[in-house]
């Protein structure tokens, strides 16, 4: 095993109510070179049109855009499912979306992001849960630690609604347990500081 | 890791698998997609890798088809994405309207509602008498429900409003009875749709169109596999044909793209140039 193994290549991230508000925080701190593509799934109306990409591209140092179906993610970039469709990750790092049946209520879902993400990047993924008031995620959660990679679940008590991050740690504790339950403010920072330490670190060798 | 692997190459067996017993060629469907479905049938089935799955669909005709059901997303609404069907109304019929005969190509039908929703389209333009509709699926049993016309009836509060919002100009009420808790669609819409198999992987084209709608479909297909089909409705359509895709799919990845023109971008109706290609 190389110590390439470790370089993380992609950050998901799932948000429900009160994400617009809380991807925002999580988004803004992260410079325009960021090293990963960001891939997030936010519950939206299946009206929702493309408002939100619009309005976190305004505020972000980072290009967001609304993901299209077989466009190559990039970092520098961060991709969000269009409303109503669900979005997955092929393994050969393009997007692809799908009209299936939702999951557990939500179209598009975080776990179905998740899922397919460790299918296309393992362990070298960073996976993060913000508020919510489902639990939606909660699964993927649980599977990106099974393969190995990293979570991050906003503290429920800075969540505008908690059950979201709730149920994600709940989803791994006991055995594993997440890696960081960090407040909304800290996300990004801290986000931007480890991605920052593994990823420069490995290339410096 | 090594799990996963495996089971990459578990599926790829089993897509090589269907296509060898049963002609379905599913090698060239986006993988992620696929996967998720292949492993949601897995576990419904309580088995538990690919291979298990594999040596039972070989053996046992009634589970590939519960298995084919699964692998084919037949999601649909009437009048979906009604902006769309205001562009065929205002936009497409009209521009048919004097050919003496229109041929219209549905493909990736699956149960029909927007077959019957086109049928409904040209009663209102008074073109459904000289139009033979052609709607395909893979799937015979989604084909056989189509021909049917029954639909639920939990679902007619948003078909019609979907039908107003696209811009209907009759009661919506008209074209269908209730009979406890479905709608039967009115039979005088079927009587020029003709339903049948076509597989947009390994089919060809078998007629010249006027217009083709092929919605929702192309997004579970790779580039290639998007290619081929972008081709072959390319070849079946007339000059000055139209052709209308699903809202998130594009001609942009196709060597097809310079053949058309965008008559509606957000609605994702092309129309095929009217000249020679080159």
């Amino acid at each position: 095993m190389s110590q390439r193994e470790n370089q993380f290549q992609a950050v998901v991230i799932g948000a429900s109510a009160g994400g617009i508000h809380a991807l925002q925080q999580v988004l803004m701190p992260l410079p325009a070179d960021f090293p990963l593509p960001i891939i997030v799934v936010q519950h939206l109306h299946p009206d929702a049109g493309a408002y939100l990409p619009q309005l976190l591209d305004n505020k972000c140092q980072l290009k967001v855009k609304q993901a299209d179906e077989k466009e190559f993610v990039q970092a520098g970039w961060v991709y969000l499912a269009p409303p109503a469709y669900h979005l997955l990750i092929e393994e050969d790092h393009s997007l692809s979306l799908s009209l299936e049946a939702p999951v557990s209520y939500s179209r598009p879902s975080v776990d179905v992001l998740f899922e397919s993400a460790i299918f296309a990047y393992g362990k070298r993924l960073i996976g993060i849960i913000l508020t919510g008031a489902n639990s939606d995620g909660a699964l993927g959660i649980k599977k990106i630690k099974q393969a190995g990679g990293y979570v991050i679940v906003q503290a429920p008590e800075t969540a505008e609604a908690d059950a979201m991050p709730k149920a994600a740690i709940a989803a791994v504790a006991g055995n594993q347990a997440v890696d960081k339950i960090l407040a909304l403010d800290q996300i990004g920072q801290y986000l931007l500081q480890w991605v920052n330490r593994n990823f420069l670190g490995i290339r410096m060798k | 890791m090594q799990n996963l692997e495996n089971q990459n190459i578990e599926l790829q067996l089993l897509l090589q698998a269907i296509y060898l017993k049963y002609g379905y060629d599913f090698r060239q469907y986006a993988k992620a997609s696929i996967k998720r479905r292949v492993l949601y049938h897995l576990e419904k089935h309580h088995l538990s890798n690919i291979s298990q799955m594999q040596h039972r669909l070989l053996h046992d005709v009634a589970f590939f088809d519960s298995l084919l059901l699964d692998m084919s997303v037949n999601v649909t609404e009437m009048f979906r994405d009604p902006a769309c069907y205001r562009v065929l109304r205002k936009e497409v019929l009209p521009a048919l309207k004097d050919f003496p005969h229109i041929k219209i190509w549905h493909a990736g039908c699956a149960t029909g509602e927007e077959v019957y929703s086109m049928a409904i389209l040209l009663k209102e333009m008074g073109l459904y008498e000289r139009t033979q509709i052609y709607a395909t699926d893979i799937n015979e049993k989604v084909l056989k429900q189509a021909k049917e016309g029954v639909f639920p009836i939990s679902r007619l509060r948003q078909y019609t409003q979907n039908y107003q919002k696209a811009g209907g100009t009759e009661s919506f009420s008209d074209y269908y009875h209730a009979q406890y808790e479905h709608v039967v669609m009115d039979r005088k819409l079927r009587k020029n749709i003709l339903f049948s198999d076509h597989n947009l992987a390994t089919d060809n084209v078998f007629g010249e169109m006027h217009l083709i709608l092929c919605r929702n479909v192309l997004i579970y297909f790779d580039r290639g596999l998007q290619n081929r089909v972008l081709n072959l409705f390319d070849e079946a359509l007339i000059k000055s044909g139209f052709l209308c895709l699903g809202s998130k799919e594009s001609l942009n990845f196709s060597t097809v793209t310079e053949h058309f023109d965008v008559i509606a971008k957000t609605e994702k109706v092309y129309r095929k140039k009217n000249e020679e290609k080159t």
